[in-house]
């Protein structure tokens, strides 16, 4: 099935020799996080009530801080043209990218968030629903990332722009995955917000991988 | 449409209409603010300051409509690669930046004494902003690339991603019911405003669109005539000895 567990391995061992990359987004998540109970002061409930927005917007800027290298190496080093004129499609290339790097990036924050709660006084209730939440919200700035990286490939200063065009984009998954970690803080059910986010997912891994790979076309013209 | 796509037949066609635009912009804005400013009532609730509805609303339909254009335009010169369709979106984008902006400071204005605040992260008010912000990243993103048509390929791409935020817009009033009021305009059952309010908001509406004709035909002109005079270098370069090595 056009060698998907191939590219997957390639890009997974790529990350794997590369692993600062990754470190430092989750790093950078971890100790940006930290910054506020200084910034707004340590009183638990105020760190309570902004802990998931504080979670989910490092989350967004964490992501964003590693997508923009997600095909630049390739690019620079060429193999990204013998991937496109290789007998295998593109849009799988940019599927198996995409999921190397919420394997690589997405996962270690989904793995790191707990503790970032329990540091900023997230109710203990409202941790599963984070977590399901970011583990639904995660996989869509990957794959919406995959889009925007490959529109700004061979840019000048590629990380600013990428920010530039995702952010607003991405202010969608923000809400309903803050909305989610809400009511299940104020007890309230939080599945039509979590289903709304699965939606957002069925979205990106369906046109992703599309439109990526026609601006991936375009940047190898 | 397609007869449009020649430049030379776009030169001669936008010449012709240039003059009629700018008189119809003229009129319309004249006209909209004569009446709107002195000939129309205050509201009953708002005061005089429903006056700044004059400009505000005109502005978000232009916003919005802008945006559409650099949409259609954008898949126009992904699809069928009219070179034209390209020009023209990069010419609309910096104005319907300017149309978005308009919007956001003259809603501010009218929303300090109406209610309360300057801001409030209401449905409607929140994706205006991100339409603005959209409009500066593709705006960036086509000036981003040394090789000017990759740029315009990236930007065009992203116009069609951002159009999605457009239908969330319009209808931002209708699926939230936050603070922003619901359309009165555009409605099913007619326009809920009376006619002395009406008149003077379509008036300003056609002088708005009237003025965007304007604006961007001196612009797609211009960009034309400058990628003319490029060419023409070229060529100039080309047949020099000392540049083009012959």
């Amino acid at each position: 099935m056009w060698h998907f567990p191939a590219l997957l391995r390639r890009e997974l061992k790529l990350a794997c020799r590369q692993a600062s990359d990754s470190a430092a987004a989750v790093l950078f998540f971890l100790l940006a996080a930290l910054l506020f109970p200084f910034g707004v002061g340590p009183e638990t409930a105020v760190l309570a009530r902004i802990a998931a927005g504080v979670i989910w917007v490092m989350a967004l800027l964490a992501a964003m801080l590693s997508l923009e290298r997600l095909f630049q190496t390739d690019y620079e080093d060429g193999s990204l043209e013998l991937l496109a004129v290789a007998p295998v499609p593109l849009e799988g290339v940019v599927l198996a990218k995409g999921l190397a790097h919420w394997l690589t990036t997405g996962l270690p924050l989904l793995v790191a968030s707990p503790v970032l709660a329990l540091l900023l006084h997230l109710p203990v209730s409202a941790i599963g629903a984070m977590m399901l939440a970011m583990a639904l919200g995660t996989p869509v700035l990957s794959f919406l990332g995959a889009i925007g990286a490959a529109l700004v490939l061979g840019a000048r200063r590629g990380g600013v722009l990428l920010a530039l065009l995702l952010l607003p984009l991405l202010v969608p998954v923000l809400i309903f995955g803050v909305a989610a970690v809400d009511a299940a803080i104020q007890g309230q059910d939080p599945l039509p917000r979590l289903a709304v986010l699965g939606g957002f997912l069925i979205l990106a891994l369906g046109f992703a991988p599309w439109v990526s790979a026609a601006a991936l076309r375009q940047a190898l013209e | 449409m397609s007869r449009l796509a020649n430049p030379n037949r776009f030169q001669k066609f936008s010449r012709r209409v240039l003059p009629w635009a700018a008189g119809l912009a003229g009129l319309g804005l004249l006209a909209g603010l004569g009446l709107g400013l002195f000939f129309s009532p205050g509201d009953y609730q708002q005061g005089e300051s429903v006056r700044i509805m004059y400009v505000h609303v005109p502005a978000a339909w232009m916003a919005l409509g802008v945006y559409t254009l650099i949409a259609l335009a954008s898949g126009l010169f992904l699809v069928w690669k009219y070179p034209l369709a390209d020009i023209v979106a990069r010419a609309a984008a910096p104005l319907g930046a300017g149309f978005t902006l308009l919007t956001l400071v003259t809603g501010s204005l009218w929303g300090k004494p109406t209610w309360g605040t300057w801001w409030v992260w209401d449905a409607r008010l929140t994706s205006v902003l991100i339409l603005f912000f959209l409009y500066l990243g593709y705006i960036a993103l086509q000036n981003a690339f040394d090789d000017g048509a990759r740029g315009a390929k990236s930007a065009a791409v992203l116009a069609l991603i951002g159009f999605v935020n457009v239908p969330i817009i319009k209808w931002s009033v209708e699926w939230w019911h936050t603070l922003h009021q619901p359309a009165s305009v555009i409605r099913l059952d007619g326009p809920s405003i009376h006619i002395s309010m009406l008149a003077p908001l379509l008036l300003m509406a056609a002088g708005f669109a009237a003025f965007f004709v304007v604006l961007l035909l001196i612009r797609v002109r211009s960009a034309l005539l400058a990628r003319k005079i490029r060419a023409l270098r070229l060529v100039q370069a080309a047949a020099d000895p000392h540049i083009g090595g012959r």
